[in-house]
């Protein structure tokens, strides 16, 4: 029966249209998997195995009815950071205690609309804060990846980790995400998965628990680009209850993935060649520049001036929402609670007790930036960046269709590698969270390996509200790479 | 209009002025709140108008509700001010239990209303005449209330009740064109009265539903009008801000009270420091609330959960053609149809009520007449009893029958102040009154005649005297209507005594 959570979601989906197996059994083999490897791989922080079962059953009995969803039968895994009715929530903090929404989110919804299976709630970076997944209470998890040269366990990235070592280590069909500076892009680079980020609105937040609400974006990690389009098109709809979500129709994403990019203009920045890139991501973007040539598509060498800039701005924006976003969290109507001697102890012992180290670094530089006197400089500022940013972009794509970039500077990095200088952690966002600042869909697609055989990724960058070019040209690299490598099973 | 008087308060070292300036918070009638679906209703069960969205539970986000959009441009333009096509809702961070997400959604640097003028009526009092004076409107601002903390009902903890929180409040804040105390509380009563009438806030000061921050500085005369020229705050003094008034007298004798107490500090050698106090009315004095040092900084910032709000003209003209007449054109009706003076105009369309009591009073009558008993006699009345006119014993109708009575010369002007105080009493319909207790005017010239006859032969000498001092005629008048208990017909007695003394 494992064999079945090797499947992919379409494949699986097939499978269950075709009659070859049940959701029961198919969920059952998940239930299984989970239950044997979790232990090892810390992919789920909690796990529905009853509620699962249940909803495949009334799956099942569906799709005998004729009543079948887009989804139907479909066992995902939901990152922590999406509230889910009845289901422990923490976004993987000590703060929310033992936090069950009586809730559940716009994007799951729209999943259990379709039929889909809940496995349970998937592992990430603290309020989605981080690069490796090791400010989980919970503890990171391990990515399913090993080098070739050793046995060190390394990160599955981060925010979205838990997302990227299930999908990666067949333990669900596919995992909704997050991204709020390259929460799924880069996990899914370091799997050997695929994960897109929509444009700024497609998806509403409703329901999710906020980290920088201008640049949160809820996600798909999935193991093939047909996998991310179709479960991209059911998370994505417009919500009247999130007011920056978009009033826009959601397309059909899926018929683009395989449409080839021939006759497309395809931009390359060149400020995304930064000092001290591995030589092989440097090799593999070229790849993939050679293998859009060859499918023809014309590569234009496009710059981007205020790239170096991103970064900067986006740590300075992102702190600063989360600082006023996070203020909720004080004891005093749910969650974790430390009473203090009177009102203000009370607030201390609870945030210094329920908050980790770098949710703390970066809500204390996001009240910095912001306070009287500091925020001309540093928020305002940033927000100035953010704009000439997407102004760069925006000049681009008078040009071109789309932009390939690498998604990250590196492999994945061991643990412990980069936790010491958080400087050195932030810089893995580099490639990623541009897209985050201009409100842009970028998608990671897994493209070869580097000489210790970890999976590297490329990113296409589209135009707002143009995944389906995103779609097109990953499609296409997919394709080209034909990227069947999997992590030698150790769990 | 008479002169606007100015107001000093006598110090040792001279006379001070005051200069004032005030927020004036108004909570918007809505059936939910700014950004949730929760009811607003007054009186429910602690914690029971509460949303999702209100109790900052993880995930929720603020939708705004169209309808306060609507009130406050409605408000915005009965303050005959500029209305921001485009305005943008801030946070304003603090930690306070009450205060659920832990900041409040307010508008910081772009409102949704810029600059309106109204004009405000002072009543007449302290021997100065009623006269009016403009006070320019700086801004009016949507923001959401926070909730209640209740210190009171345990000794070791603080309750919460969270049905305020997310209330839509207008905050409206005036220039600092305001000089005296009256001036303070007659800015406040004008704000509630166009408010009211606008059907925007139900002005419901008791409950809190409209209550007042006031700015207070003191400075030397000429000082002021320094400022006027130069838009130069240097020009006046140290202002404290004297929070949550939600009171007339209130408002005036913490004004009185705050401009004292700073005299005193500067005569003393002292500076006024910048701070929010509170008033006690208890002890009749303000007190410290927090001092600029414990000032928060609210790291305000756009709320990037709510785009920028745009408005269209059609959404501001369709508002605009729907308001209903507000208190200064219904004055300039009343001034214009019923002939009345611009301050019982002023007093009459004070409040909607008034108003319209007035016009019922006042259809297919003298509107003079019908003006002098509403304001006079009734308002005076009801000032007396501390009633509010809804609770009036008299109707509308049964006062327009009084007049009608004495347009019809039924009974005298006096009479009717007797039939009035009978009304007063619960005794029903005027004409049921006159009729059950006989007060019909006599105007039977034989009875009335029978009566000066009487009257003249009794008092020899006085008839004898009064042809040489016709004035004294008035005496005889007076006499007569004491015989006839009043209700001789005054004009008739004239002609008769005229008549019979030979004058």
């Amino acid at each position: 029966m494992s064999e079945l959570t090797k499947l992919t979601l379409t494949g699986a989906l097939e499978g269950l249209e075709n009659g070859d197996f049940s959701a029961v059994e198919l969920t059952q083999a998940f239930v299984d998997t989970i239950e044997a490897s979790n232990q090892a791989l810390n992919a789920y922080v909690v796990t529905t195995p009853d509620q699962a079962l249940t909803m495949a059953a009334d799956s099942d009995a569906r799709r005998s009815a004729g009543n079948a969803g887009r989804l139907e039968g479909a066992p995902l895994g939901i990152k922590d950071l999406y509230c889910t009715k009845g289901v422990r929530t923490t976004a993987c903090s000590n703060i929310l205690g033992e936090f069950t929404p009586t809730y559940e989110s716009t994007v799951t919804q729209n999943l259990w609309d379709e039929g889909a299976v809940m496995l349970g709630k998937l592992n990430m970076d603290e309020f989605a804060m981080g690069s490796s997944n090791e400010t989980s209470r919970f503890g990171p998890p391990s990515n399913p990846w090993r080098r070739g040269s050793g046995n060190a366990t390394l990160t599955a990235g981060g925010s979205s980790g838990g997302s990227a070592t299930a999908v990666a280590a067949d333990l669900c069909l596919a995992a909704t995400a997050s991204d709020t500076g390259g929460s799924i892009r880069q996990p899914a680079a370091f799997t050997g998965t695929v994960g897109i980020k929509p444009t700024y609105g497609r998806a509403s937040r409703y329901g999710m628990v906020a980290f920088a609400s201008s640049l949160d974006q809820a996600g798909p990690i999935a193991k093939t680009v047909t996998d991310a389009a179709l479960l991209t098109e059911i998370m994505c709809s417009h919500d009247a209850k999130d007011s920056t979500s978009l009033d826009v129709e959601t397309p059909d994403w899926l018929s683009h993935v395989n449409k080839g990019v021939k006759g497309m203009k395809i931009g390359v920045p060149k400020e995304y060649r930064v000092d001290g890139m591995p030589q092989e991501i440097e090799d593999l973007w070229q790849k993939g520049i050679e293998w859009l040539k060859a499918m023809g598509a014309e590569i234009v060498d496009v710059s981007l001036p205020h790239t170096k800039y991103a970064l900067p701005a986006y740590y300075i924006v992102a702190p600063a929402e989360a600082s006023s976003n996070l203020a909720r969290y004080d004891g005093m109507r749910y969650g974790a609670r430390v009473d203090g001697e009177n009102l203000t102890g009370t607030y201390e012992g609870t945030r210094a007790g329920g908050f980790g180290a770098e949710v703390q670094r970066r809500l204390m530089i996001g009240t910095y930036v912001l306070s009287s006197g500091y925020y001309d400089a540093y928020y305002l500022r940033a927000q100035k960046v953010r704009t000439r940013i997407l102004q760069d972009f925006e000049t681009v794509f008078a040009d071109v269709d789309a932009l390939l970039t690498p998604t990250c500077p590196s492999a994945a990095f061991a643990y412990g590698e980069k936790t010491d200088d958080p400087v050195q952690m932030y810089l893995n966002d580099i490639f990623t969270v541009t897209a985050n600042l201009a409100g842009l869909p970028g998608i990671s697609v897994p493209a070869g390996v580097d000489n210790d055989g970890l999976p590297l990724g490329l990113q296409v960058i589209g135009k707002a509200l143009d995944e389906a070019t995103c779609f097109q040209v990953a499609g296409a690299i997919e394709e080209a790479a034909s990227f069947v490598a999997k992590p030698d099973k150790w769990w | 209009m008479t002169e606007r008087p100015t107001f000093t308060l006598k110090g040792d070292t001279g006379d001070w002025e005051i200069v004032l300036g005030l927020e004036v918070h108004a909570q918007v009638s809505s059936n939910a709140k700014l950004f949730s679906g929760a009811s607003t209703q007054f009186g429910a069960e602690p914690n029971q108008n509460v949303s999702l969205v209100d109790a900052a539970m993880p995930g929720m986000l603020p939708v705004i509700n169209k309808f306060c959009v609507e009130q406050a441009v409605r408000t915005g333009l009965g303050l005959n001010a500029q209305i921001n096509k485009i305005s943008r809702f801030d946070r304003k961070n603090y930690f306070y239990p009450d205060l659920p997400q832990g900041y409040q959604i307010s508008q910081f640097e772009h409102p949704i209303v810029g600059e309106g003028v109204i004009e405000v009526d002072v009543e007449p009092a302290h021997g100065d005449p009623a006269y009016s004076f403009p006070v320019r409107i700086e801004r009016l601002h949507l923001e959401q209330d926070a909730g209640k903390s209740i210190h009171d009902m345990d000794p070791n903890a603080t309750y919460v009740d969270l049905n305020r929180s997310g209330v839509a409040l207008m905050e409206i804040v005036s220039k600092p064109d305001i000089r005296t105390p009256l001036e303070a509380a007659a800015y406040v009563k004008k704000l509630k009265s166009i408010v009211v009438a606008l059907g925007t806030c139900d002005g419901d000061m008791e409950k809190g539903n409209l209550r007042a921050d006031v700015n207070v500085s003191v400075c030397k005369p000429g000082a002021y009008e320094k400022f006027r020229e130069t838009n130069d705050f240097g020009e006046l003094g140290t202002r404290c801000e004297i929070k949550n008034m939600n009171s007339f007298r209130f408002i005036q004798a913490a004004i009185e009270h705050e401009a004292r107490r700073q005299i005193e500090i500067i005569e003393n050698g002292g500076s006024v420091d910048q701070e929010t106090r509170l008033y006690d009315p208890d002890k009749g004095e303000t007190r410290s609330m927090r001092s600029k040092e414990d000032a928060h900084d609210y790291r305000y910032f756009p709320d990037p959960d709510l785009l920028p709000l745009e408005i269209d003209d059609a959404f501001i003209e369709g508002i605009r053609v729907n308001l209903p007449e507000l208190p200064d054109q219904k004055r300039a009706r009343f001034e214009k149809d019923y002939g009345l003076s611009r301050y019982d105009a002023g007093v009459l369309t004070s409040d909607a009520e008034s108003a319209s009591f007035y016009e019922t009073v006042a259809k297919g009558r003298d509107p003079k007449l019908a003006a002098n008993w509403v304001t006079q006699e009734l308002f005076g009345y009801l000032n007396k009893a501390e009633l509010e006119l809804a609770d009036s014993p008299i109707s509308a109708v049964q006062l327009g029958g009084l007049i009608d009575l004495i347009s019809g010369e039924v009974i005298s002007g006096k009479i009717a102040k007797d039939v009035f105080q009978r009304m007063i009493d619960g005794e029903g319909d005027p004409a049921d009154i006159v009729e059950k207790h006989g007060l019909k005017q006599v105007t039977d010239t034989g009875a009335i005649e029978a009566i000066v006859d009487e009257v003249i032969a009794a008092n020899p000498e006085q008839a004898a005297a009064v042809k040489e001092k016709p004035k004294t005629m008035g005496w005889f008048v007076g006499q007569v209507m004491k015989a006839s208990g009043g209700k001789a017909n005054p004009q008739a007695v004239n002609k008769i005594l005229r008549e019979k003394l030979g004058l």
